[in-house]
């Protein structure tokens, strides 16, 4: 194998980090982007645009203020210490819980999308067949937005992978608990080991243009059964 | 039996319905009307897919809405067909049928079989919808809502977003229906052919208001009405096939009242047919009329005259025997005719549509 084992490590982390990040968003995101779809309330505007804030603002920003409020004197360094965990930047799950709400956007505005595309009827067919609106969401509207939860998916995963200021700011760099593959490449190249530094680069470059062709590829068939 | 009770008022920017609608509990009814007369809305409210602020709605006895109850759609004993198809893309066309009778809570008066059977969809069940064409894709539509068995059937224009190909191989199936199915049926349409074919009892809209409610012939005669349908203004005639002239390629059609003859249609002597009479195909005569090109002309009595929507034309309501015929002619017309209520009259009838 011609990566190193600190390489792997950072690879393995930075999978560990996206898959659960991915996870939660799924189960956070998926009600909220319902909610963004369905409601005919006024909060629907600015719901969606603090939601959509990460798509615009410099990572460091986002990581500065989620490193405030993660400190043990901000809301959620309170919370998390109450909880018995204590203040979670530099930690793990500290880089889980800022991914969850800088990639947060990347999972609710392809489901809500979905969720939109497929419009009041057949959910109202569904009710008039007599299901409730919960096995109606189940069983009409998720299988009717299965594509926009893969695309959701695999957005939110690629997106957390390619995270890099968020995680200099709150998680640092600590080898097998916050060093992922992007702050990993940004260590080679500042120890001037460009040689390894290209080998992890190269296997980042591969994996955001398969995940792309993934998508690309997979469009056309999506519209087809919708 | 007036089983179906339904009291809504709606009054949303650009919207208005009025209604309070007593409705029999058996056959098929029709809420006629334009587009934007209000009759969808009034469906969806009796669905329960709108909500109308102080409704009142009770289905045999039973009260579906009123100030302090609201069944919602999904526990309403009822089968909804919407006017495009509507049918689940993910599942199979049995997925689709499926889906409903798996929830369904009442007895299984009508089986997934026997719908299956009744829309003549039985070799379509493994495709999915989209490799449908229109018409099969509203007749799974239609069986989709059968195999719930509803104690209420709910259709909404089911026809009109097919081409007139696709409308005549569903008609058929619909009257198949009409003359198998127990449960009441309300269908929505803004087409008089469509009522001729199928109702029992009209209920005619016009801005969110309810015109009329009643009997088919007996709304369709009625004076005040048929400024509203316009050109399609006419009475329908219940008869049956007396005979048949091969020479001259006819049919004699016999009616309570008398007997017209109408182009062949292939149809055996015997057969019950129902006709719709245009009132603008009815003219009428002092004189007998001889040696004209119209060959129906008919014996009757003026029954009663009514304004038309035009100043210089009027309605004309005429007893042939036991059935009443409408006749649209012009105001100077009646003048040389001297027509007035209670005069004996000479009908010719043009033409004839066969509604089924």
């Amino acid at each position: 194998m011609f990566l190193s084992e600190s390489d792997l490590q950072a690879i393995w982390l930075t999978v560990q980090l996206a898959s659960i990040v991915t996870v939660l968003l799924l189960l956070l995101g998926t009600p909220v982007a319902w909610w963004l779809a369905r409601t005919r309330c006024w909060l629907k505007g600015p719901v969606g645009a603090v939601l959509a804030l990460p798509l615009v603002l410099p990572p460091s920003v986002l990581g500065f203020y989620l490193l405030l409020a993660m400190g043990p004197h901000g809301p959620l360094g309170h919370l998390t210490k109450l909880l018995g965990f204590g203040p979670q930047p530099f930690t793990f799950w500290g880089l889980v819980l800022a991914s969850v709400a800088y990639s947060m956007p990347f999972m609710v505005q392809p489901l809500q999308n979905a969720f939109e595309s497929i419009g009041d009827r057949p959910l109202e067919v569904a009710a008039t067949l007599g299901a409730s609106p919960l096995d109606a969401f189940f069983t009409v509207a998720v299988p009717l937005a299965l594509p926009g939860f893969l695309t959701a998916s695999i957005l939110t995963f690629a997106h957390t992978v390619g995270e890099f200021g968020v995680v200099l700011m709150i998680g640092g760099n600590l080898p097998g608990i916050t060093r992922v593959a992007s702050v990993q490449i940004y260590d080679h190249v500042e120890a001037l080991e460009y040689g390894q530094a290209h080998q992890l680069a190269a296997v980042m470059v591969f994996f955001s243009f398969l995940v792309l062709l993934v998508l690309y590829a997979w469009r056309p068939q999506t519209q087809k059964a919708g | 039996m007036k089983q179906i009770e339904a009291r809504f008022r709606v009054d949303w920017p650009g919207f208005f319905l009025d209604v309070d609608l007593a409705l029999p509990g058996r056959g098929v009814t029709a809420l006629f009307g334009h587009s934007g007369s209000g009759k969808t809305t009034l469906l969806r409210c009796i669905a329960g897919l709108e909500r109308a602020r102080d409704g009142f709605l009770s289905f045999r006895g039973e009260v579906w809405q009123d100030r302090s109850t609201w069944i919602p759609a999904h526990n309403r004993s009822l089968g909804y067909v919407f006017q495009e198809a509507s049918l689940f893309q993910h599942l199979t066309v049995l997925g689709n049928l499926r889906y409903g009778m798996k929830r369904s809570a009442s007895g299984k008066k009508i089986s997934l079989d026997h719908a299956v059977e009744l829309l003549g969809i039985g070799h379509l069940l493994d495709r999915k919808p989209a490799s449908l064409s229109g018409g099969e894709r509203q007749r799974v539509g239609i069986a989709r809502a059968l195999a719930v068995s509803p104690n209420l059937l709910l259709m909404d224009e089911p026809l009109a977003a097919l081409d007139l190909k696709r409308k005549q191989e569903i008609l058929p199936y619909l009257e198949r229906l009409h003359g198998e199915l127990s449960i009441p049926v309300l269908y929505v349409s803004h087409s008089p052919d469509e009522v001729a074919r199928l109702a029992d009892h009209l209920v005619v809209m016009d801005g969110g208001r309810v015109l009329a409610n009643g009997p088919l012939a007996d709304t369709l005669t009625r004076l005040d009405l048929p400024i509203r349908l316009g050109d399609e203004a006419g009475t329908i005639l219940e008869a049956t096939i007396g005979a048949i002239d091969d020479d001259w390629h006819l049919a004699r059609l016999d009616f309570r009242g008398g007997s017209l003859w109408i182009r062949d249609h292939d149809l055996p002597v015997g057969r019950k047919t129902r006709v719709w009479v245009l009132a603008r195909d009815v003219s009428l005569a002092n004189e007998q009329p001889r040696e004209s090109s119209i060959q129906n002309v008919l014996r009757g009595q003026i029954d009663a005259i009514g304004v038309d929507e035009h100043p210089g034309l009027a309605l004309v309501r005429v007893r042939v025997g036991d059935s009443l015929l409408m006749s649209r002619v012009s105001k100077r017309a009646m003048s040389l005719l001297n027509a007035e209520v209670g005069r004996e009259i000479w009908v010719m009838v043009k033409s004839v549509a066969l509604a089924d």
